[in-house]
């Protein structure tokens, strides 16, 4: 059991929960991450840690609104205990100084992106952080990105804030300013193909973090598994940071899909009871 | 070992022992027909998750035990991993003393209604009875009896609690709660130790709880057999990986001595053939995990599964038995084994083989997938299979399977399940940097003791044998808490 100690909502669909898990606070490294399960009848998803408090013993979650166990989690209030939290899970975001590093984030993979713009400024590079969504109240964390990175760049998609235009748009700009390094990409699929797609062209190292469906998170089922340079690789211990070029992202869009008839059904029906 | 024989003989000699095999002419009991298990109608059966097997009544297990000859060199405890003393067991059934033969198996192994459940008898006792190798006829059920003394001790509401030594409050860590670990935990815990076991997932059992099914072997045994443990006061620790939630080091400085490791063989292996990414292709793991640990074919609960109406599951032991009559329960028209060799060279149990069959699962041996084609979604629809014939004996004694040229042709299959073995668990091996491993991965121990190369690390089950089974796991914790219990009786007496 962890109960949850904060909650907050950074947009209407977007939530932050702090939950009390001190031996995870003290263990997690960015880039790691913890598979929940809300109740006796529930799934379990991965979330990354967005950060921790190892004093406090807490880690913080952001979570996206997507589906009915993200709906569930959404609605609960501090005070509520969750019944399962594993972690940390996942091989953790190497970091070193390598000179420039663009990190383009997109919608909640934003929330990820955090320890690790504040592990690679702490290494001493210069970081640069493109904030993407589709519209202006999509956006979140961009007063703690702008108080870590050097740099960040606001892009929607409706151009309600920030300049209009894609993450990659974005990017181009920073790539034709100045030499970029390194390159990290958190955010949907179809984001990070394209983010991919646009750094191979100019050669720069890009790492992804990838979001596919879990099980266990312990290397133990294989539901989590993508083409990596032509080889099988599960994201849950493998991971879930990659060469994005080496990723085969239509795969991973195809496996993300895989249970899309059921999720929508079963979300309809969730809607129904709650609004009832 | 001589001690072992002495004692066997000591208790063989007892008078009411003597008694009994008096009682009734050998030609009588040889000429008694082995006892047939009461069994759910497989076409009731196939379509749910009751137990397949319904037991024994005490009348069919009181006729069984009858035949057994108490021989004066009992072959079959030779055949037990654990050297369970059979005869002792089935003799007490003769005598009506059930819940004696219960406490006879106990002495030796710690789930024996999970043994009599799904140990492969035919390879181990049943194999070494004096019916089969001698007389050449049908063993004596010593499995059937196992599960009868033990189940008829549980519904007795008697079930006994194992007396525990004194508390000497040095704390031990287990990590995983497979056969293995609850093994080393009970024997610990019988030593006196602060035993606390670190389980990875969120339920307690290992394989016994998200790999082997409901049907074959109900959770809710299990859990009865872990609330005794809890009762012995031992700890259970779940949603906790060693290695990554706290590593040996942080528990080391928490004031554990000791550790036994049974992390289990979990990572499942996939053949590499094109097409395998496809949705619909589940590892056996997956597929068993979603049904039987989260519960994704009931409704109530929030887990999907995909299970389609031609399933093909690949491979021939107990895993692909367990996943294909699991398809066939979610509804599947045609469930299929797919399986590379013939039925000789089958691993798994013979009576899941006999199960299957009645149950109308289509067996496609000396067949092999080669390549999946999927709809324009990404999801399976069809496989290449090529047929197979068998060559010489290979390294595992069993003939090996030769694809025969130009002999693949289409099957349809909307869901596929891969049973072709798994690897074992590296969270550990990656954990500690000095434990030596062979080049399979698994964990090498010293088999007397089942020590690792790091002291205070002991090990055993399928992370040091690479995938066996629940009674040799079992074994092996058992051996382990031993030689713990000396190594920290010799550290305590050496300061
Ligand atoms: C390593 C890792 C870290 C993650 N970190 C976060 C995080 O910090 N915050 C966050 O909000 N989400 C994160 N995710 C994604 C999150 O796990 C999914 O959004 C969640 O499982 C959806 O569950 P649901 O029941 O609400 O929706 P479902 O009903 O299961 O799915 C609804 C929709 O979401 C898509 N979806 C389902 N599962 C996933 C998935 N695993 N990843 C992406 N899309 C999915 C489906 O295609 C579907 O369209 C992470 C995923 C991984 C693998
Ligand atoms: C579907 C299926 C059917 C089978 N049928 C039979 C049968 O009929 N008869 C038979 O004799 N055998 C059968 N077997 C084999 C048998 O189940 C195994 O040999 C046995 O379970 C091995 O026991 P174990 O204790 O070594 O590991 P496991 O049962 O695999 O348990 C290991 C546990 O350790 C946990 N773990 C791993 N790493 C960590 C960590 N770092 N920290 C904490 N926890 C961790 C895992 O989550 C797991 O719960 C079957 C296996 C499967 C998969
Ligand atoms: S989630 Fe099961 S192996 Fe990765």
């Amino acid at each position: 059991m962890s109960k949850i100690l904060e909650k907050e909502f950074f947009s209407k669909n977007v939530v932050k929960i702090v939950l009390e898990a001190p031996e995870i606070a003290k263990s997690r490294k960015p880039g790691h991450f913890v598979i929940i399960r809300i109740d006796a009848k529930g799934e379990r998803i991965p979330l990354t840690i967005a950060w921790a408090d190892e004093k406090k013993g807490t880690i913080t979650l952001v979570v996206q609104k997507v589906g009915v166990t993200s709906a569930k989690l959404s609605k609960l209030n501090t005070g509520d205990e969750i019944m399962d939290v594993v972690g940390p899970l996942g091989q953790a975001t190497h970091i070193e100084k390598v000179g420039t590093v663009l990190c383009a984030g997109g919608g909640v993979g934003v929330a990820p992106m955090l320890p690790i713009v504040d592990g690679l400024k702490k290494a001493g590079n210069r970081v640069i952080t493109i904030l993407a969504a589709r519209s202006k109240d999509l956006i979140i964390l961009e007063d703690q990105m702008r108080g870590i990175s050097d740099e960040v760049i606001v892009m929607t998609d409706d151009g309600s804030y920030g300049k209009q235009g894609l993450v990659t748009a974005g990017m181009e700009e920073v790539i034709h300013r100045e030499k970029v390094d390194l390159c990290f990409t958190i955010g949907p699929a179809i984001m990070m193909k394209f983010a991919s797609l646009t750094t191979k062209k100019y050669n720069i190292p890009t790492m992804a973090s990838l979001n596919t469906i879990m099980v266990d998170g312990t290397g133990m089922c294989g539901a989590c598994r993508v083409s990596v340079g032509g080889k099988t690789r599960f994201v849950c211990v493998d991971g879930p940071e990659f060469d994005a070029h080496q990723v085969d992202f239509d795969e991973m869009l195809t496996r993300l899909g895989a249970y899309k008839d059921q999720e929508f059904e079963a979300y309809q029906k969730y809607l129904q009871t709650v609004e009832a | 070992m001589e001690n072992i024989a002495d004692y066997l003989k000591a208790e063989r000699s007892q008078e009411w022992r003597a008694e009994l095999r008096k009682s009734m002419k050998a030609k009588e009991r040889t000429s008694l027909e082995r006892v047939k298990m009461l069994e759910e109608d497989p076409n009731v059966r196939n379509k749910n998750i009751i137990e397949v097997n319904k037991g024994l009544t005490p009348e069919m297990a009181i006729v069984e035990s009858h035949r057994c000859l108490d021989c004066p060199d009992p072959t079959c405890i030779s055949g037990c991993p654990v050297g369970i003393n059979i005869p002792k067991f089935i003799k007490k059934i003769e005598t009506k003393d059930f819940l004696g033969a219960a406490v006879t198996l106990k002495e030796t192994n710690a789930l024996p209604a999970v043994c009599g459940r799904v140990c492969p008898q035919e390879k181990q006792c049943e194999l070494s009875c004096f019916y089969t190798q001698k007389l050449k006829k049908s063993p004596i059920a010593i499995g059937h009896l196992e599960r009868f003394a033990a189940d008829w001790e549980r519904n007795s509401g008697k079930m006994s609690i194992p007396k525990t030594e004194k508390h000497n409050k040095i704390k031990v860590g287990v990590v995983g709660s497979g056969p293995s670990g609850l093994a080393a935990a009970g024997d610990l815990a019988k030593y006196g130790y602060d035993v606390t076991v670190f389980e990875a997932l969120h339920e307690v059992g290992g394989v016994l709880k998200y790999g082997i099914p409901e049907f074959r072997l109900p959770n809710e045994l299990v859990d009865i057999e872990i609330e005794t443990m809890r009762q012995m006061g031992i700890k259970f620790h779940t949603n906790f990986i060693v290695g990554k939630t706290a590593s040996f080091d942080d528990l080391k400085a928490e004031g554990f001595q000791a550790f036994f490791v049974g992390s289990g063989a979990g990572l499942p292996r996939f053949m590499d053939i094109p097409g395998e990414n496809l949705n619909g292709i589940f590892s056996s793991n997956e597929y068993l995990t979603r049904i039987n640990l989260m519960h994704a074919s009931n409704d109530e609960y929030d887990t999907p599964v995909i299970s389609g109406k031609h399933v093909a599951v690949i491979g021939g032991g107990n895993t692909a038995m367990d996943s294909v009559r699991t398809a066939k329960r979610l509804g599947a028209e045609k469930a299929m084994i797919i399986y590379r060799r013939s039925e000789t060279e089958m691993p798994a149990r013979n009576e899941e083989i006999k199960h299957a069959k009645e149950e109308g699962i289509i067996f496609m041996n000396l067949h092999s997938p080669t390549e999946y084609y999927g709809d324009e979604k990404g999801r399976v629809k069809q496989m290449k299979v090529q047929k197979m014939e068998l060559g010489e004996p290979d390294a595992s004694g069993r003939r090996r399977p030769i694809p025969i040229e130009s002999s693949e042709f289409i099957v349809d299959a909307d869901t596929v399940v891969v049973s072709v073995g798994v690897s074992p668990n590296p969270l550990i091996p990656k954990a500690l940097k000095n434990l030596k491993v062979t080049d399979w991965g698994t964990i090498v121990v010293n088999p007397d003791t089942m020590q690792s190369s790091v002291p205070e690390i002991f090990a055993g089950g399928d992370i040091v044998r690479g995938g066996a089974t629940v009674i040799l796991a079992m074994g092996d914790g058992r051996k382990a808490a031993a030689g713990m219990h000396k190594y920290i009786q010799e550290k305590i007496t050496a300061n």
